[in-house]
């Protein structure tokens, strides 16, 4: 078998492997997305509390690798009782991991919305709440994609740390294909290419996206 | 007699150690345009951002009509909706076309339905002149058509009173004149306004009074005639050579 029979044979498998690591990248960033967003918005705009937790969240997070996270969840908290099935462990583990760094990002872009444009919303009788909901989101969302982008592209390579609890995603399955027939070096170009083509994908919609919405004359 | 729209009592304002309004005192009257002149820092801009309560007051009081808004109770949203305020800087919504930035305060804020909305947007931008730069975004505007934008979301609103901060400082010179203009046409409709400013020319024709403020304090209160021809305190009469002896170099 040549290269090209080889990868066409080993490709059912593969795409399991990488519909598994697209399934887990996609609920981690919504995790993180629907997580990040408070979080962020407690850090700039909480009270001390607020703003006090949500850093200590970020922090943590941040200042400890994935991997560690990772296995504190799936070999750590069965000892206190708390159990998950591998796939379930590596979906809150990347989604809270993912959480603390789609916080800093929308962080950022909250902050690039120029004062004036929250002055202004509270000067026609907006509330906080309004003004935040109807004129600083609509423009940190706008202001996060570049960075939202490089945080999805992250997570989905960083995905395939969950073959270290067990997760069948797509490096998982080039280690099990590998150790039947050695061709490691083969199984694995092959999976690089299959990474690099769902990135490129990824990029072109979101850049796509970021089109769509930008502002006239910006 | 014209009624009181707007009472300021005996207002201060701290930064920090820095006093920037050392309790200033007055009253506009419906349909009224008072003037605020005075040198740069002399706490003009802080006077308008209190009287609204983008800026929190340190002590007195204001009362728009008959009510005491600097009471801890009040719901300054609200209040806040029936003052306009038009920045030196324009702050339209820079992701809202020109229709969405005059109609969100009333969709938002009032609860207006969309249609209805749209109208009273739409009749305002014809007011200010921009009937036809409607879906136009900020970025695709000039600053006067903006600051003329920002003044069609404050009208909007149908408030009593409108702020004007500075609203022609942050123009290029050939664009002081459509603003002005609008400004012109609302006093003559009787809107009544406070207006921040260094235009002079503007201050001399179009105030019914004018006020003169240094120092965080009401130096002098007078019609205009009053003020320019025989003002009574020696700064007033500084500012105001200084200020008509760069117009003068301006015109040449």
């Amino acid at each position: 078998m040549n290269f090209f029979e080889f990868a066409w044979s080993i490709s059912p498998k593969l795409l399991q492997g990488s519909l598994t690591s697209l399934e887990l990248t996609a609920l981690a960033i919504s995790i993180g997305l629907i997580l990040g967003i408070p979080l962020s918005l407690g850090r700039v705009y909480g009270n001390k509390i607020i703003y006090t937790l949500s850093t200590i969240y970020v922090e943590a997070f941040r200042g400890t690798p994935v991997l560690t996270q990772l296995f504190i969840l799936y070999f750590g908290l069965p000892s206190i009782g708390i159990m998950f099935p591998p796939f379930t462990a590596a979906v809150i583990g990347l989604g809270l991991n993912s959480a603390a760094y789609q916080a800093e990002y929308f962080r950022g872009a909250i902050q690039a919305v120029k004062d004036g444009q929250m002055v202004a919303a509270r000067s026609i009788g907006m509330s906080k709440i309004k003004a935040i909901r109807y004129i600083i989101l609509p423009q940190m969302f706008r202001l996060v994609i570049p960075s939202w982008s490089n945080e999805l592209i992250l997570l989905l390579k960083a995905s395939s740390i969950a073959y270290m609890i067990q997760v069948s995603e797509l490096v998982s399955v080039g280690r099990q294909i590998a150790s039947q027939n050695f061709r490691t070096f083969e199984v694995f170009l092959v999976i690089a290419f299959i990474y690099f083509v769902i990135v490129e994908i990824l990029n072109r919609i979101l850049h796509s996206i970021e089109g769509k919405i930008k502002i006239p004359g910006l | 007699m014209a009624q009181t729209v707007l009472k300021v009592e005996n207002l201060h304002k701290s930064y920090g150690k820095v006093q920037v309004i050392k309790g200033i005192n007055f009253e506009v009257k419906k349909g009224e345009t008072k003037v605020i002149i005075g040198p740069s820092g002399s706490g003009k801009s802080t006077l308008l951002r209190c009287i609204n309560q983008l800026d929190r007051i340190d002590k007195g009081q204001v009362w728009l009509e008959d009510l005491e808004i600097t009471k801890s109770h009040i719901d300054i949203n609200q209040i806040r909706a029936s003052i306009g305020f038009v920045f030196q800087s324009f702050n339209l919504f820079t992701h809202l076309n020109a229709l969405d930035n005059v109609r969100i305060g009333l969709m938002r804020v009032k609860r207006i339905k969309e249609e209805d909305a749209t109208k009273i947007a739409i009749e305002e931008l014809k007011r200010v002149g921009l009937g036809g730069k409607i879906h136009n975004y900020p970025a695709q505007l000039s600053g006067g058509q903006q600051q003329r934008v920002s003044i069609a979301r404050a009208l909007a609103m149908s408030p009593k009173l409108i702020l004007f901060d500075e609203p022609t400082s942050a123009l290029d010179p050939e664009l002081i004149g459509e603003v002005l203009e609008v400004m012109i046409n609302l006093a003559k409709e009787g809107v009544t306004m406070i207006v921040v400013t260094h235009e002079m020319g503007f201050a001399r024709s179009v105030a019914n009074d004018i006020i003169f403020i240094d120092y965080g304090t009401i130096l002098e209160e007078g019609p205009p005639g009053e003020i320019f021809k025989k003002p009574k305190h020696k700064r007033t009469a500084k500012f105001l050579s200084k200020i008509t002896q760069l117009e003068g170099e301006k015109a040449k």
